[in-house]
């Protein structure tokens, strides 16, 4: 089966076309265009606008790369939820004008669930993990339990990847912020002390985000306070990574979102699987941020399982919450 | 000390079995990781050592039910505790009726109405850290606990648990409103105060 999906959660929109081969995934193309506020954070409408803007190039792009015709795909996915309404509405507006178009069947699928996915589908050995996706808007922890992708821990406030665009903005860095975080981090060697935050398997980083800008308006070397949030987030992180492995009792862990392309990150999670014993996964970083090849094969995954959608209940919705899908296709 | 025997391994703690003056008991060693700078490991690991115990001798005095502490070594992070041959309520919770069940939960919440009354807040409730000995419910592993009488901190306190009955026992999901019974029931202040601060913060969570 060969699959199109359009990812339109926020401010990436991306068309992915995957296959599936012996209950694998393969990813015959995955095209990602971001927008780029030229300043501040990303508002939803220009996002939007940006997106329907290119979307129908982006999709001839990603065909023409997979080297299928239009005529081979036989189901067409899109992300519909959680996110931003107007990029949503967009992505999920395209992938209805091409299932009618081609007069093939539509899916929408869980953003979150489909960053998890596509880890097991890619990558050998990656069957049941405790996965961490961190990104701009999420930061949860998520594990198969009980017919579902449950979520044992979340940040309490913002996510993650927010975190860091928030004090990047403050100190005049550009969206997105975190790989220049990460390049001042290397530079940093002083640990300036920042509120460590964890609730059970919960987390919160405003705090730790009021410290650090204070930090910086008291004159501290921005590349140690870039150090000090990085090693005290991601200990907060792989802890309550951690605990979620050691409570459901599960030996493989996943990264998953944009801010598991950060090498300090990945570092610490996979030392902490290391010393427990456990696999550690993490997929290339195309597929790690908000792709459409995720969408495509959760899409295929959730078509195979016998579910349906018709083109005129395809909604979208903005707070589709991870614990909200019933796992039909997992034993 | 006599043979020592690792029990469990959880992930920041190693649990050995041993025994301290002839008593059965539990050596709770909590262990370095490296995966985070010494800095940031050291302050956890001695903070929590110390706030976990002093808020278990503490808890005691307000009737809560707990292990007994025998010795607590700052240098190498170990809590030497009572060894409570009980059962995790995690393991027990979905195999009762729902008799059982409830009754099971208001005294949950009723004892963690007894620390909240004092303004103990354990940080990490959830049915893992609550063995069943003898008809009572002890609470384990403070360890992520303060002392704060703030409605948000008990707030948070309790989402915790709800958070941990959703994702592990979520075909019983009415249990917490079981234990919030007992919680409103043994809870010297008004207990609809941290129930409504409860609904903020899930509130406040992303896409809810």
């Amino acid at each position: 089966m060969i699959c199109l999906g359009i990812e339109g959660t926020a401010h990436s929109i991306g068309v992915g076309i995957v296959e599936e081969v012996n209950h694998k995934c393969k990813v015959l193309s995955n095209v990602i265009k971001s927008y780029r506020p030229e300043t501040g954070g990303i508002h939803p409408r220009e996002a939007a606008n940006h997106h329907a803007g290119i979307i129908a190039d982006v999709i001839k792009e990603s065909v023409e790369k997979s080297q299928v015709d239009f005529a081979d795909v036989d189901l067409v996915s899109f992300s519909r939820g959680p996110g931003l309404g107007p990029c949503l509405r967009t992505a999920a507006t395209a992938a209805r004008a091409l299932s009618l178009s081609l007069d093939k069947p539509i899916m929408g699928v869980n953003h979150c669930v489909a960053h998890l996915e596509i880890g097991s589908g890619t990558l050998d050995g990656c069957r049941d993990p405790v996965l961490l996706y961190t990104s701009g808007a999420n930061t949860q922890v998520i594990a198969f339990a009980e017919g579902r992708y449950r979520v044992f821990g979340e940040t309490l406030d913002i996510g993650i990847g927010n975190c860091l665009d928030k004090f990047g903005r403050t100190v005049g860095l550009d969206f997105p912020c975190g790989p220049k975080i990460e390049e001042l981090a290397k530079k940093g060697d002083g640990y300036l002390e920042l509120p460590y935050s964890i609730k059970g398997m919960d987390i919160a980083f405003s705090g730790l985000l009021t410290a650090a800008e204070q930090y910086y308006k008291n004159d501290e070397k921005l590349e140690d306070i870039c150090y000090s949030i990085q090693e005290t987030t991601f200990a907060a992180l792989t802890e309550v990574t951690e605990r979620a492995m050691a409570h459901m009792e599960k030996d493989e862990v996943l990264l998953g979102g944009g801010v598991a392309s950060n090498k300090r990150l990945q570092d610490m999670v996979k030392i902490m699987a290391y010393e427990r014993g456990a696999s550690f996964y993490v997929p290339s970083k195309d597929l790690c941020i908000d792709n459409g090849a995720m969408i495509a094969w959760l899409g295929v995954l959730m078509y195979n399982s016998g579910i349906r959608m018709k083109v005129e209940n395809s909604f979208i919705d903005q707070r589709f919450r991870t614990d909200m899908v019933d796992v039909t296709w997992r034993g | 000390m006599g043979n020592k025997k690792i029990i469990y391994k959880g992930a920041e703690a190693e649990i050995y079995v041993s025994d301290y003056m002839g008593f059965d008991v539990i050596e709770k060693r909590r262990i370095p990781k490296s995966y985070r700078i010494k800095h940031i490991d050291n302050r956890l690991i001695s903070m929590r050592t110390k706030e976990e115990s002093k808020l278990i001798t503490e808890a005691r005095l307000y009737g809560v039910s707990v292990p007994i502490i025998y010795d607590v070594d700052l240098d190498d992070a170990v809590i030497t505790m009572e060894y409570l041959k009980g059962k995790r309520v995690k393991d027990i919770l979905n195999d009762l009726s729902e008799k059982e069940r409830q009754d099971l939960c208001r005294k949950i919440g009723e004892s963690i109405a007894k620390f909240h009354n004092n303004d103990i807040i354990h940080g990490d409730i959830t049915t893992s850290n609550m063995i069943l000995l003898d008809d009572r419910v002890h609470f384990i592993d403070f360890g992520l606990g303060e002392k704060n009488g703030e409605i948000e901190a008990k707030g948070v306190d309790l989402h915790v648990l709800m958070e941990a009955i959703e994702s592990t026992h979520s075909k019983y999901s009415n249990c917490f409103e079981y234990v919030l019974e007992g919680y409103k029931n043994a809870l010297k202040d008004d207990a609809n105060l941290v129930i409504k601060k409860i609904q903020d913060i899930v509130k406040r969570g992303r896409y809810r």
